[in-house]
């Protein structure tokens, strides 16, 4: 996975939207390498969707720019049009027309080459699976048949960047696996695919990502690299009464943060704390909570954690 | 060419929706039918059969020849026969009836007389449609059936209605209510179009496609010009069978200038919803430019007869030019070359309205 630098799909400087008092998005860099896919980790608004619809130029930036394929934004962003493929959260195909009918529309207003439009066509019906559903009206589709057919038709006509926002948030496991199965396909093929998620079996599946928290970028990276340097130990604590455990850990100086999980308690302990286990190990004992505590690799939830939280830390004295 | 495939996928688009919306495909056809039903038969500033009394207080030979040549002109319908004018002015107080006829004692004599109005007529005055009628019944003589009648009194201006001799109102009223239904019917379809693409989340993903503004305005506009000239069609048809209305002059005038009015209805609809952001909006809309489209582009009124101020608003409707050509390829035989100027203004509505569409439609969101 060699990132050269020079060979980016899109790169933005100092991007920022503000709607009226809200600052949706402030300052944004991004560098996204060709043939990737990118993934943008964040909560509901975060300024995921705000990004990437500055980025198609659907929105003016209220500052900053960048350069998608090789076209400036905001600029000409007309051009930049037959060469991405969007997909919107909300389903937005035409819900009365059916599935053919609307993947005809497409190759039509993308002015797909006529001579090859039926095969096209054809083809994506066979490898999204919508061969049983070709004259079904769109708006009687599960959610998962709607995700593959937008897919189709976000990809017709065959983009080399492609934004996909928050595709999976209607779907099941399986389908989701499919579809991520699917957009590695399309990777692989030379496409560059930014896509914004807020699961985080998703985002670790991603090359690079950017994590997202109130508009502004907290990290970004390959998964295993924000995983590696979190700047924080994580100690998994398994107790008989996990709830007294938490509320002894919450008081506890230097910890991060306490989740549970199950039975299980995941402590974030910043790196600066010395000797962080027998820290934790010392307080239950003190008093007497039976538990087990060891420490792990940090998961991304973990890195979500830590990132939103020393960016919050300035503002919220605890 | 490109751009003629996008304009072709958004044209298809738009009739293939339109054919599986079955309300709307039912209110293509509805619409004219209902409203030429309703205005062809509600609307009658040709009134007959008036509820009437009758007082006769002469009771001559005169008189009941007089009664019997009023009650010839089937005007008036009397149902009260009474004694004395207070009565009348009492069945006119409590609306059982719209006018009275009242002949006095000295009936003959003022016949005779001639300086003297003979009887007198007494109507609801509140109903300026009534009093119309009452002026016409007022210039009735009176038969003298076998002497020679006095000659006729000079000065007075025999009134001869072209082009509508039997001066039926649904030979007036059909070829302006082609404008009212026109104007609905097509101003609803596209003030909702971009809005319900908006609401229903189409329009991002149509905004993100190479389509131009362009091409996606035009293509939603032609299709509902082949929809406007069925229902003119639907409508020179129904009010032919039903209410004898003809089509004097040419066929292909009036579908031209259908075809352009239709299409400055429809670009005006669009940029209505440029403008508005729910389909309910587009909707009120709609019917707040209807309203004028209907009183004050000489439907109702005559144009004419309205304030100068009025008048130069209803000159920027297309209505109103819409009327004075149908009603003149219908009614008079005029061809469009002898309304070239109406045509034009037509033209150039349609031409600002679609510009101002364009314009104001962004391919953005913000």
């Amino acid at each position: 996975m060699k990132v050269v630098s020079t060979d980016l799909a899109i790169k933005a400087r100092g991007l920022s939207k503000n709607f009226g008092n809200l600052a949706a998005v402030s300052n944004l860099d991004l560098e996204v390498p060709r043939a990737m896919i990118y993934g943008f980790l964040g909560p509901n608004g975060s300024g995921k969707s705000t990004t990437i619809r500055m980025l198609c130029g659907l929105l003016t930036p209220t500052s900053g720019s960048a350069i998608v394929l090789d076209t400036q934004v905001p600029g000409d962003t007309e051009a930049l049009k037959p060469r991405i493929g969007y997909m919107t959260q909300k389903f937005s195909l035409y819900g009365d027309l059916t599935c053919i009918e609307n993947l005809r529309f497409i190759a039509d207003i993308y002015s797909y080459p006529r001579e090859r439009k039926a095969a096209r066509i054809n083809e994506l019906i066979h490898k999204y699976d919508l061969s049983a559903q070709v004259h079904q009206f769109t708006r009687t589709l599960s959610g998962g048949e709607k995700q593959r057919l937008a897919l189709a038709c976000a990809v017709l006509h065959e983009p080399e960047l492609l934004f996909l926002d928050e595709p999976t948030s209607a779907v099941d496991p399986k389908s989701r696996r499919d579809f991520w199965a699917s957009l590695f396909e399309l990777v692989e093929m030379g496409t560059t695919i930014l896509v914004s998620t807020h699961y985080m079996d998703e985002a670790v599946r991603c090359h690079r990502l950017a994590i997202l928290d109130q508009g502004t970028k907290v990290a970004d990276g390959a998964p295993a690299e924000l995983q590696a340097s979190t700047g924080m130990t994580i100690i998994e604590v398994q107790a008989d009464n996990p709830a007294r455990a938490q509320a002894l850990i919450k008081r506890l100086p230097d910890v991060a943060s306490v989740t549970q999980l199950g039975l299980k308690l995941r402590v974030l302990i910043p790196d600066t704390t010395r000797e962080p286990l027998s820290h934790v190990t010392r307080a239950l004992s003190e008093h007497d909570i039976q538990a087990d505590a060891k420490e792990v690799p940090a998961s991304l939830e973990d890195v979500f954690v830590a990132v939103t939280q020393k960016k919050r830390a300035p503002e919220n004295p605890e | 060419m490109n751009s003629l495939g996008r304009l072709f996928a958004v044209m298809g688009k738009e009739l293939r929706q339109l054919r599986r919306d079955r309300l709307t495909f039912a209110m293509i056809v509805g619409i004219p039918i209902m409203q030429i039903l309703l205005f062809g038969y509600a609307i009658n500033t040709d009134v007959r059969n008036l509820k009437s009394a009758i007082a006769d207080q002469a009771n001559t030979h005169l008189s009941r020849q007089f009664i019997s040549d009023l009650k010839q002109t089937q005007v008036l319908d009397f149902q009260y026969v009474v004694e004395t004018p207070m009565e009348i002015e009492e069945l006119l107080r409590t609306g059982r009836v719209s006018a009275g006829i009242h002949i006095p004692y000295d009936f003959d004599r003022r016949v005779i007389d001639g300086n003297r109005f003979a009887a007198h007529l007494l109507v609801d005055g509140a109903d300026p449609t009534i009093l119309g009628v009452a002026n016409q019944l007022s210039s009735m003589r009176v038969n003298f059936d076998s002497w020679e009648a006095p000659s006729e009194s000079a000065g007075s201006l025999e009134v001869r209605p072209f082009y509508n001799p039997e001066r039926r109102s649904a030979v007036y009223v059909v070829p302006g209510l082609i404008g009212i239904i026109l104007t609905f019917t097509m101003m609803l379809f596209t003030a909702v179009s971009i809005v319900r693409e908006r609401e229903l989340g189409n329009l991002e993903l149509l905004i993100n496609t190479p389509v131009k503004t362009v091409e996606l305005m035009v293509g939603k506009v032609v299709p509902y010009i082949v929809i406007g000239l069925i229902q003119l069609g639907l409508i020179v048809a129904v009010g032919q069978l039903l209410f004898n209305v003809p089509l004097r002059g040419s066929f292909v005038d009036l579908y031209l200038a259908a075809s352009v009015f239709i299409a400055a209805n429809l670009a005006l609809g669009l940029f209505v919803s440029t403008i508005v952001k729910t389909q309910f909006q587009a909707i009120q809309a709609t019917i707040f430019l209807i309203m004028p489209s209907i009183l004050i582009t000489g439907f109702v009124f005559p144009f004419d007869g309205m304030p100068k101020v009025i008048q130069y608003i209803g000159e920027i409707l297309p209505n109103t030019h819409f009327i004075r050509m149908t009603r003149g390829i219908m009614l008079r035989d005029a061809s469009l070359g002898d309304m070239a100027s109406e045509l034009l203004t037509l033209v150039v509505f349609t031409f600002v309205a679609m510009t101002a569409a364009i314009l104001r439609f962004s391919k953005r969101l913000d």
